[in-house]
Formats: structure tokens, C-alpha cells, sequence
């Protein structure tokens, strides 16, 4: 046996394959850099034309040079808010169904269900939105109209997830309580739910998450009125995304600005929700898995 | 012995009815689910499935009126558009993504870069797709003008993500014992991961490309900015301004004309028949899946 | 190089090696056989945790090496350092003198993946490819540089031969892999080792997820391909270790002062005749005898 015998013949093809997979799994951290510096660096004119304003004021008017976002931010965040407390019970109480009540032949169909609700595209909910549930019954184009929307699609998202937490369940768990007696919502109440709680909380900000990005739809249904800030959910309002949807192809200069800079509040409110949500579901998945 | 029997016997209480209540709240939650589903693919077959089929083929082969309140097809172009773009992001993001997957599952492991990288493929997931719109405008479209390029980076930016998280998830399956065995055959790294690992993940990183595909076919705000707004048929992926079905619906939608919105309906009826199709491939590709294991 | 070749090249050790790690005189063997490994005070280390620590042993060309000893002995853990199997487990690492053919297995210029071309391994649970019955055999020639067919063929047709599973696949190579019962997939990883001609086979506790029969086919598959090969195995089987192996090694587990916990350590290595009738050391006859372990 020569030494020589046991050299590697060639690790070229080995190393390259190596390095394209690295440079391939760095472009997700090139993209995001070049999102996060090239869009601050084009909302910079108008956050040092508004100041804080841009934050606080609720007059925005292009032809003027004025710039306040604070109606839509406050849109984004009711009709949000309305998607929540429609979609949050709903979400939950089909998550405990599939996983607690349906009986095993029915689980499979429910699933299919809410895929399929999953990839329904966003447009398609705002054409019925805007073409049947709005003229039909009586809605009009209005934060509870986006609310609506939001909510039959971020509906899926919780409901999926919640189904995942709430399956984690350890069976033991479950028996424990049936063996003393409960009933099924009292053994929902006492072993479910306790063990779920974290995780269910990501879940909804996940789905929260969702609808404050969510655009076409909301663009469509909200009404683009501008500057209203009230609680009246059958008024028209605005929403972050909406605006820079409807706005953006006809801007230039520090319109175009102040829209970006919009898309960076967006973004920047949309990420703290999602990673807050993100560490819940993960700390609650890894502690009922017990590692 | 009776009164033993009878004391088993259920008893109506307070505590039995609770539990009956919830398990219905559940079921009526579950029919709040279903109802808007079936209330929106029914109205999408019943205004869009006639318009389409309205003197069959011509919805789906003729260019789009220049004029939106002139009532007839077509939507032609904007089904090329829509596989122009949705192709291109596909492949771009996908080789891109399950690279990507491999050095995190394959190579990575916990170190610093795939801990960085995955917890940015986080972030990444949840970058509202307007504001991914917006960075393609800066980024390309300002330089290059409207294209189905341009949609074709924004739907691959939104893609990357979501294909890298179902592939990594899928490599995670292959049991290393199979690793192991090539390795002991004097395999290299590389020649294993090709040869064994991606062979043993395909029909789950299959399925969920295609899911993301099938998501991504349907988007339409990354596409405001980058695609442009044409009628007549582009078949070219870099020049010119082209057209999808989603932006077609979008811009239809608001129309005052009964020939847009019947329009708009067709093509939601087009790009929804599209999505499901892509989505049932994918199941199928599934229910291969946990059949062969 | 061919396979045959290497074995021809490999220079025998003239100078009688002193075998049995307590000098024990060996009737069976020939004074001049060779030694394959010739370990001195190798340790293996998880990290900061030593596993297997002190081993001295030498492992003899054309013999059948069995390693016992109770769980946690690190007898599986010293089997992988042996084709280098460690190193796709981050952190782990092998120190002290390991050499194969009088060259340090882990010197700085050895490529892993040649010395696994030459040092095969069988896994504990059999672990077929996902793939045909032949893409199995044929997958280590193939990445060893074999593309021609007809060659293929033949070695698959030879493996499947040696490994005494021809006759019951040879109408199905095409098949899957997965179809096979458990006995023939070990059969059918046997043959996937030897197809690239290694001029050692590593077994890891082979027949641990067979039933009887099929393990005493394996057994007898040992002792014909010992002819052919030199064979280490691992085995939790006393039985088989006394039935299949030329030499026994007697590892056990005892608290290391250095870290506080039980680390494995070679107790006895010898004869198998002499370890299982007249053991030199308590521990080993304990063990035997059933009164540890």
C-alpha cells in the first residue's frame, strides 16, 4: 500500500458544489440587505422633509408637498385588527375541530379545504370583494370590507398553524383530564389550551402579520379615502399598502418618497410582528417537544 | 346492581351541555370557513366560467381590447404574461433556493452563516409583497423599464425564501443512515447529495415548489410596478411591457364597465383554475411521496 | 487502479507482530499474516466527551475481528474511526495511532473518501437506497469511475453472487430496493459494500434487525467472503462473536477520571477460542458468563 493511494483524487468538483451552495444561501442575506439600504436611502427625503411629522400628521396632500401618514397607518392597523377578531375565533375553533372532534375520515377534506383557501389569490378575494360583497350587502367599499377580506384570508394561515401547536398536545396530557371526568371542552380548557397557549399567540401574529401586508385586496376594497381616521368600521379609509398601490405609478420625486418611505414603515412593522411571532411558535414547539 | 348501572347512565348537566355548546361553536366555525370559499369560487365560476367559455377558444387566445368598456375576449396575453413571469421566477428562485437548502441542511449545520441565513429567510418571508414590488422598481425597473423580467425577480425575491424553509424541511427527512451508506462507498460529499439525498427529498421539494408556484402565480402586487400594463401578446421575457392575469383582474376590477368586470371575472375564473391545478399536482406528487416511504 | 492490484501491492510485515494484547500465544495464525490496522492508544472524542479512549490492537489480514462488549463500550464508536465515518459527525475527532497498512489513516494528505473506497461498511439496520435493486449494487463502482455497462453488469452480477442473493433477484434488479424483506436488504448491502472491491468490510451489528435465519445466512456469507476480505464486526451477540470471528476484542465501559463519566476501554483482545473458554481477565469472564452486562 502506497500512501499515495489513499490521497484524494479530486475535490474540485467537491469544494465547487460546496461554494455554490454557500453563495446560493448568501443571496437571501445580499437581497435583504439591498431591501433594507437601497429603501431607506429613498425614503430619506421625505422622513428630512416631514421630520416626525410623517408619523404624526394626518394630512397628506401631494399637490401641497405634504406628507402625514399617520391615517394610513392607523388603516392598516384597524382593518387589521377587525381581520383578527373575525378570523381569531373562526381560526380556532376549526383548528379544535379537525383535531379534537373530526373523526379521522373528515380531517383530510378539512385540510384539502383550507389549502385550498390558502391559494386562492389575494385579487381574486378583492374582485369578490369589491364586485359582490361590497354591492351586495351593503358594505360598501369600507375598513369592515377589507376587514372581511383580511380575514377569510389569513384564516387558513392561523388555522394551519394552531392545528400544529394544538397537535402537540401529548396524548397523556389529554387522558389525564378525561380520566378524571371532563368533558371534552373541560379537557380542551384544562390540558389543550394550557399547552398550546404560546403557540396559538404566534400563530395569530403570523397571521396578523399577513394582513397588515397584504395589498391587492385591501387596495381594492378599503375605499382609498384619504385622510380619515375614525373607528366608524362602515367608513372608508386607507391602508399603508393600498396607498402605495394606488399612488405609486403616477408619483415622482418626493411623492415617490414619501410612499417609500411608507413601504419601509410597512416593512418595518410587519417584521417586528412576524419575528416576535416566529420566536413564540418556535420557544412553544420546542418546549412541548421537551428538548 | 340497577342503581349502579342508572348512576352511569349520562345525566343532563350544565357541564355536558357547556361541552355540546363549544363542539358546536366548532362546527359553526368550520361553516364559517367553507362559506366564503364556496360564496368566491362560486361566483368566480358563475360570472367567470361563461365569459370564458363564451365562444370557446377565444377568451384564452385573443389580445385584450385596448378600449376596457369594448365588451368580448380576450385574455391571451396575460396567460402568456402570467407564465412568462411565473416561469422565470421559478427558475431563478428554485435552483437558487434548493442550493440554498443544501448548504444549510448539507453543509451548514449550526453554524454562524446558516443560523444568520435562516433567520433572514425569516425575516424575508414576511416582507409584505408591495414592499418587494417597490425594491424591484428601484432596482431594475428604473434602469430597465417594464418587463416581465422585472415581475419574473419580484415573485423569485418572494419565491426564495418560502422554496429554501420546505426544502431544508424536506432534506431534514432523509434518514443520514442513507448518507452514511454512500459515504461508506467511498461517495464524496457532493456526489452523495446528488446522487442520494436530493434523489430520496424530490417529491417533497417537488410539491413544495410547486405550492409556492402556485402562490406566487396568483400575486399581484410585486407585478404593479415591474410588469407594465400591455395589451397585445410579448412573448419575450426581457422586452417591453407585458401583462398577467392578476394584473388584468386588478385593473378590471374597479372598472365601471360591464365588459371589464366580465372580463376581469374571466380571468380570475383562468388564473384561479390555474393555481388549483398547480395545487393538485402537488398533492399528487404527496400522496406519492408517503406512499413510497 | 484496479481493486485487485491493490491488494497485491501491499507489502506483507515480515516482522512477526506481537498479537493478543496480553501476549497470549496464537496456534491458528501464521506467523507471517498481515496487519491491516495497528492501533496504539487511539481515543475517540464527541466533542469534549471521550467515547473510547486507550485502545492498542491489531486487526490481521483475511480474519473475521469481532468487537463485544456491553452497550456504551464504544465498540461501534471505534468501528466508524476505522474508515473514518467520523468525520461527517461535527465535532468529532480520532487521536492517537491509527494506521492502515503502516499509513496514519488520518494523516494529513489521506483523502477519507479513498480510504472508504478500500474500507467498507455494513450498518446495524439495513439501508438500501431508494433506488433499483441494481442501482444499489452498481451506485459505489459508479462513483468510483465505472460507467460501462457491460462492466456494470458483471459486477453487479458478481456482488449479488458473493453476497448469495442472485438467485432470488436476478429477475427483478430493476425493482426497488425497499420491497426486499429485511434479510435480503442486509444481503443486498452486503453485496453494495463488496461491489467496490474493499479490502475490508466493517459490520456494525449486521444481523441486529434480522430474525434468526436470516442472520445465520449472514453468518455463513461471513465465513465465505473471509476469504476475500478482512472483516471487523461489531456484535452484541456473544453467540455470534464465539460462532463467526477468528479474534475477539472485549471492550467495556468504566468512569474516566478525566471527565466523570463512563468511557469504553479495550479490556482483552484475543483468540476467540481464548477468550470465550479461558479469558485472561475477570472482567471478560464476567461478562461472558453472564454475570455483567
Amino acid at each position: 500500500m502506497q500512501l499515495s493511494e489513499l490521497h484524494a483524487r479530486s475535490q474540485h468538483a467537491d469544494r465547487a458544489f460546496r461554494v455554490l451552495a454557500v453563495v446560493a444561501a448568501t443571496t437571501v442575506l445580499v437581497v435583504l440587505a439591498l431591501i433594507t439600504v437601497t429603501m431607506s436611502k429613498r425614503a430619506w427625503p421625505v422622513l428630512e422633509h416631514m421630520g416626525l411629522d410623517f408619523f404624526t400628521s394626518s394630512r397628506w396632500s401631494a399637490p401641497e408637498g405634504i406628507y402625514g401618514a399617520l391615517p394610513f397607518i392607523f388603516g392598516t392597523l384597524f382593518t387589521a385588527t377587525i381581520a383578527l377578531a373575525l378570523a381569531v375565533p373562526v381560526s380556532l375553533g376549526v383548528a379544535l375541530f379537525i383535531t379534537q372532534v373530526a373523526p379521522p375520515w373528515l380531517k383530510k377534506p378539512m385540510v384539502y379545504l383550507l389549502d385550498l383557501l390558502a391559494v386562492v389569490p389575494s385579487v381574486v378575494f378583492g374582485l369578490w370583494g369589491v364586485l359582490v360583497l361590497s354591492q351586495h350587502f351593503g358594505l360598501g367599499r369600507s375598513f369592515l370590507t377589507a376587514g372581511i377580506i383580511l380575514a377569510v384570508m389569513i384564516t387558513p394561515i392561523i388555522t394551519s398553524l394552531s392545528r400544529e401547536v394544538i397537535e402537540t398536545t401529548p396524548q397523556t396530557d389529554k387522558e389525564a383530564a378525561l380520566a378524571l371526568g371532563a368533558t371534552r371542552w373541560e379537557m380542551i380548557g384544562a390540558s389543550v389550551l394550557p399547552h398550546s397557549k404560546g403557540g396559538l399567540v404566534g400563530a395569530v401574529m403570523l397571521g396578523l402579520g399577513r394582513a397588515l401586508g397584504e395589498t391587492i385586496a385591501a387596495a381594492l376594497v378599503i375605499g382609498s379615502a384619504l385622510g380619515q381616521i375614525t373607528l366608524d368600521p362602515y367608513a372608508s379609509g386607507n391602508s399603508m399598502p393600498a396607498v402605495i398601490a394606488n399612488e405609486f405609478g403616477e408619483s415622482d420625486g418626493m411623492h415617490k418618497s414619501a410612499l417609500i418611505a411608507l413601504a419601509v414603515t410597512l416593512f418595518v412593522i410587519t417584521i417586528i410582528v412576524n419575528l416576535v411571532a416566529t420566536a413564540i411558535v418556535q420557544r412553544s414547539m420546542r418546549r412541548s417537544r421537551g428538548t | 346492581m340497577t342503581t349502579v348501572a342508572s348512576d352511569l347512565h349520562a345525566k343532563p348537566s350544565w357541564r355536558s351541555a357547556r361541552s355540546a355548546i363549544m363542539t358546536g361553536l366548532m362546527v359553526a366555525a368550520v361553516g364559517a370557513v367553507a362559506l366564503p370559499l364556496v360564496a368566491v369560487l362560486w361566483a368566480v365560476i358563475e360570472r367567470g366560467a361563461s365569459v370564458a367559455f363564451a365562444s370557446f377558444p377565444d377568451f384564452f387566445t385573443s389580445e385584450i381590447p385596448v378600449i376596457s368598456r369594448r365588451a368580448g375576449p380576450g385574455m391571451g396575453p396575460a396567460i402568456v404574461g402570467t407564465f412568462l413571469v411565473t416561469g422565470g421566477a421559478t427558475l431563478l428562485s428554485v435552483p437558487l433556493g434548493i442550493l440554498g437548502a443544501i448548504y444549510l441542511n448539507e453543509y451548514g449545520g449550526t453554524r454562524k452563516l446558516a443560523r444568520a441565513v435562516r433567520f433572514m429567510a425569516t425575516v424575508m418571508t414576511g416582507v409584505p409583497s408591495i414592499v418587494m414590488g417597490l425594491f424591484i422598481y428601484i432596482m431594475w425597473t428604473m434602469r430597465f423599464g417594464y418587463s416581465a423580467f422585472g415581475g419574473a425577480l419580484a415573485l423569485a425575491a418572494l419565491m426564495l425564501p418560502v422554496v429554501i424553509g420546505s426544502t431544508e424541511q424536506m432534506l431534514r427527512l432523509v434518514p443520514s443512515h442513507l448518507r452514511e451508506a454512500s459515504y461508506a462507498l467511498g461517495a464524496t460529499k457532493s456526489r452523495t447529495i446528488i446522487a442520494i439525498v436530493l434523489p430520496a427529498a424530490a417529491p417533497g421539494i417537488v410539491s413544495g415548489c410547486l405550492l409556492a408556484v402556485a402562490r406566487a402565480a396568483g400575486e399581484t402586487a410585486p407585478l404593479l410596478f415591474a410588469v407594465g400594463a400591455a395589451t397585445a401578446y410579448n412573448p419575450s421575457l426581457f422586452d417591453e411591457a407585458n401583462t398577467s392575469l392578476s394584473l388584468q383582474i386588478f385593473g378590471n376590477a374597479t372598472s365601471s364597465f360591464a365588459a371589464a368586470q366580465d372580463r376581469a371575472w374571466g380571468a380570475a375564473f383562468t388564473l384561479v383554475l390555474l393555481t388549483f391545478l398547480v395545487t393538485f399536482i402537488a398533492r399528487v406528487v404527496t400522496a406519492r411521496f408517503s406512499r413510497m416511504r | 487502479m484496479t481493486a485487485d492490484d491493490s491488494h497485491d501491492d501491499i507489502p506483507v510485515q515480515r516482522a512477526a507482530p506481537r498479537i493478543g494484547h496480553r501476549g497470549s500465544g496464537d496456534p491458528q495464525v501464521a506467523i507471517d499474516t498481515p496487519v491491516v490496522f495497528d492501533l496504539e492508544d487511539v481515543a475517540v472524542y464527541y466533542g469534549a466527551f471521550r467515547a473510547v479512549r486507550g485502545v492498542a490492537m491489531k486487526v490481521l489480514k483475511n480474519q473475521i475481528t469481532a468487537l463485544i462488549g456491553p452497550s456504551g463500550c464504544g465498540k461501534t464508536t471505534l468501528l466508524r474511526a476505522f474508515n473514518r465515518m467520523h468525520d461527517v459527525i461535527p465535532g468529532a475527532r480520532v487521536t492517537g495511532k491509527l494506521q492502515y497498512h503502516g499509513i496514519d489513516l488520518y494523516g494529513p494528505q489521506v483523502s477519507a473518501t479513498e480510504v472508504r473506497r478500500r474500507i467498507g461498511m455494513v450498518f446495524q439496520k439495513p439501508n438500501p437506497f431508494p433506488k433499483s435493486i441494481y442501482d444499489n449494487v452498481a451506485f459505489g463502482p459508479r462513483v468510483n469511475g465505472t460507467k460501462n455497462k457491460i462492466e456494470l453488469d458483471a459486477i453487479v452480477e458478481k456482488s449479488l453472487r458473493a453476497a448469495a442473493l442472485w438467485d432470488e433477484v436476478k429477475d427483478r434488479l430493476g425493482s426497488s430496493a425497499l420491497g426486499m424483506s429485511g434479510g435480503q436488504q442486509q444481503r443486498l448491502c452486503i453485496a453494495r459494500t463488496i461491489a467496490v472491491e474493499p479490502e475490508v468490510v466493517l459490520m456494525d451489528e449486521p444481523c441486529s434487525a434480522l430474525d434468526p435465519i436470516a442472520t445465520a445466512r449472514i453468518e455463513e456469507l461471513m465465513r465465505e467472503l473471509k476469504s476475500r476480505f478482512t472483516i471487523v464486526i461489531v456484535t452484541h451477540n456473544m453467540q455470534q462473536a464465539a460462532r463467526v470471528s477468528d479474534r475477539t476484542a472485549f471492550f467495556t465501559a468504566e468512569l474516566d477520571s478525566a471527565n466523570d463519566r463512563r468511557t469504553g476501554i479495550l479490556v482483552e483482545y484475543d483468540v476467540t477460542q481464548k477468550i470465550f473458554s479461558n479469558p485472561s481477565d475477570e472482567r471478560t469472564e464476567n461478562y461472558i458468563t453472564g454475570r455483567f452486562g
